[in-house]
């Protein structure tokens, strides 16, 4: 299968990665291979074969619904970007 | 000072031949001397080892037992370690102090180990050779022209090179059996669930697996018996007591059944690669262990399965990183939309961002049946092959990889080359398995790796093979000359 650099930008997108026009096309030819090599599992007989999440096909296990954590805001914000008065601080959203 | 084992230094320590503290200046040193060579740590944390070292002697004086007490050791740089820089190979996190510590980490802290820093690796774990790393590639220690294989390619190069008796890595389509293999170490992924996830960063997390790395099986044995057993934090964690896994060293191999998979035998195996394998199979042979031929049908679709698996999970775990709770922030974003584009594009390498992409599309509208939930149906079908051959042998061997370590640079500029030299690992990670990696001989001055993959939680009986067959050769022992 190949991908264009337009559909790259698209995927691009969904991902929040920014690409300019030479990583496009770039990533274009790379992803373009790679899914032309995964076309082999087209190959596989997979009829009635239940698809397979999880190694042990372990259950979800649950825990008593109580408090386990501590807060720590103060030591988990100190490694963000940009805070204020305990809030995350991004670009403006609603002007 | 003469180099020794993890376990022989674990004698040396409580026979009071050495302290912990002398013990940990000398490795240190050596790093402080030779890692230029290979840039195989990513930090060394001396002043954290020393504190270490010296709360270690003391509780060596009282007579405290506890299993690593006093040894030093290296964090591959994926586990989150309390008030340390956690990189993960990756820029989007060059500025990460970890918060917290990972379960791996404080069960090896509790058990005595003294940590002298943490190891270099692919960026996000994603990556074959070490090159993928932001910190550059870690050189194989045998030939510095030669990439250590990846991802754990840092705690490789450094077991190898014996700045450090052992270390940490983790396995996700063989990120601790093909380097271990490159660099003439013994690695071992155990069970899915065995070990925590807890404070690891994920890459793709139903495949990824923490493990021990070192010189020898006995050594891996030790370490494990420290990084595994239950932990309610990790939601994947197996719930069951942990055992003691240097009890199956012993193990007589008479009997034993061995299958080789002839699908890991056949075409694009390097004929020196093959010679060293089945010298080693014929010292097992030797000492009473049955060879048995076995078919693993669909375990050429493992890596093409892998490439939908492991991308879509990765897709989903690294959303996480947007610029605005940690990590990697672009300057000056215009908005909320261009602040996530260019963080993630700024923080990310080239491969990262692939997998990504990768990921988003299998997962996308449209793609999901045709690719993911295919892959997942494949993936079962890989999983039934293994579950039918332990029902005729006890242990599967052959290659870890198919070929000796590459050139620097050999792979970088074609992804599925690279992604092909894991062809033998993959499948174990997508059932689930454990498998161990072993110095089996060389091809010329370069080690060869042979393979072993146990039914699940038999990592007992793997390590107890390859203790076994260090008994018999000194593989495991040989160090690069430019090192002793």
């Amino acid at each position: 299968m190949s991908l264009n650099s337009d559909e790259v930008r698209r995927i691009a997108q969904l991902a929040r990665l920014a690409v300019d026009d030479r990583e496009a096309e770039e990533f274009a030819a790379g992803l373009s291979d790679i899914f032309d090599f995964v076309e082999a599992l087209n190959a596989a007989e997979i009829g009635g074969v239940e698809p397979m999440a999880h190694p042990l096909d372990a259950e979800q296990r649950l825990r008593p619904d109580a408090v386990s954590e501590p807060d720590q805001r103060e030591l988990f914000q100190a490694i963000a970007p940009a805070v204020d008065g305990g809030l995350y601080l991004v670009p403006r959203v609603i002007e | 000072m003469k180099l020794d084992t993890l376990a022989g230094w674990a004698r040396r320590l409580r026979a009071r031949d050495i302290s912990s503290r002398e013990l940990t200046e000398f490795y240190l040193g050596r790093i402080d001397r030779l890692d230029s060579q290979l840039n195989s740590f990513i930090s060394v944390t001396p002043d954290l080892a020393l504190a270490a070292a010296d709360a270690a002697d003391e509780r060596l004086a009282r007579g405290d037992e506890a299993p690593l007490l006093g040894l030093p050791v290296a964090q591959k740089d994926i586990f989150c370690t309390f008030g340390v820089r956690t990189s993960c190979g990756s820029k989007m996190l060059d500025n990460f102090i970890a918060p917290y510590t990972a379960t791996v980490v404080e069960r090896m802290n509790a058990a005595g180990a003294v940590m002298l820093g943490k190891t270099n690796m692919d960026e996000f774990a994603m990556g074959s050779s070490n090159e993928t790393s932001h910190y550059g590639p870690v050189r194989n220690p045998w030939d510095p022209e030669r990439v250590p294989g990846g991802s754990s390619g840092g705690s490789a190069a450094a077991v190898a090179a014996r700045l450090v008796p052992a270390a940490t890595g983790t396995d996700t389509g063989g990120s601790i059996r093909q380097p271990a293999a490159f660099c003439g170490i013994t690695g071992i992924k155990p069970t899915y669930g065995r070990v925590s996830r807890y404070g690891m960063i994920a890459f793709a997390s139903s495949l990824d697996q923490a493990g021990p790395m070192a010189a020898s099986a006995e050594d891996c044995a030790l370490m494990l018996n420290a990084m595994a057993g239950f932990d309610p934090r990790d939601s994947t964690s197996v719930e069951r007591p942990v055992e003691d896994f240097t009890a199956g060293l012993g193990a007589d191999l008479k009997g034993l059944r061995i299958g080789l998979p002839r699908e890991f035998f056949g075409e694009g195996l390097d004929p020196g690669v093959r010679a060293a394998t089945e010298a080693a199979l014929a010292v097992l042979r030797e000492r009473g262990a049955e060879l048995i031929e076995i078919s693993l049908p669909n375990s050429g679709l493992s890596v093409p399965a892998y490439y939908v698996v492991a991308p879509a999970e990765c897709s989903s775990n690294l959303a996480r990183y947007d610029g605005v709770r940690f990590g990697h922030r672009c300057d000056e974003p215009r908005d909320l939309t261009d602040l996530y584009t260019r963080s993630r594009a700024e923080g990310f390498g080239a491969e990262v961002k692939r997998r990504i992409m990768i990921g988003t599309y299998v997962l996308s509208a449209g793609y999901y049946d045709a690719y993911y939930l295919k892959a997942q149906k494949v993936r079962r079908l890989i999983a039934d092959d293994f579950r039918r051959a332990f029902g005729q042998v006890d242990v599967i061997a052959g290659p870890t990889s198919p070929e000796t370590p590459f050139r620097l640079g050999e792979k970088s500029a074609d992804p599925v080359q690279m992604y092909l030299s894991d062809i033998y690992t993959i499948a174990v990670n997508l059932a689930g398995l454990p498998g161990l990696s072993m110095p089996a001989g060389t091809v010329g001055n370069l080690p060869v790796g042979m393979q072993l993959i146990g039914n699940y939680f038999d990592e007992a009986r793997l390590l107890g093979v390859a203790h076994q067959f260090q008994q018999e050769t000194d593989w495991h022992a040989r160090m690069p000359a430019a090192f002793v």
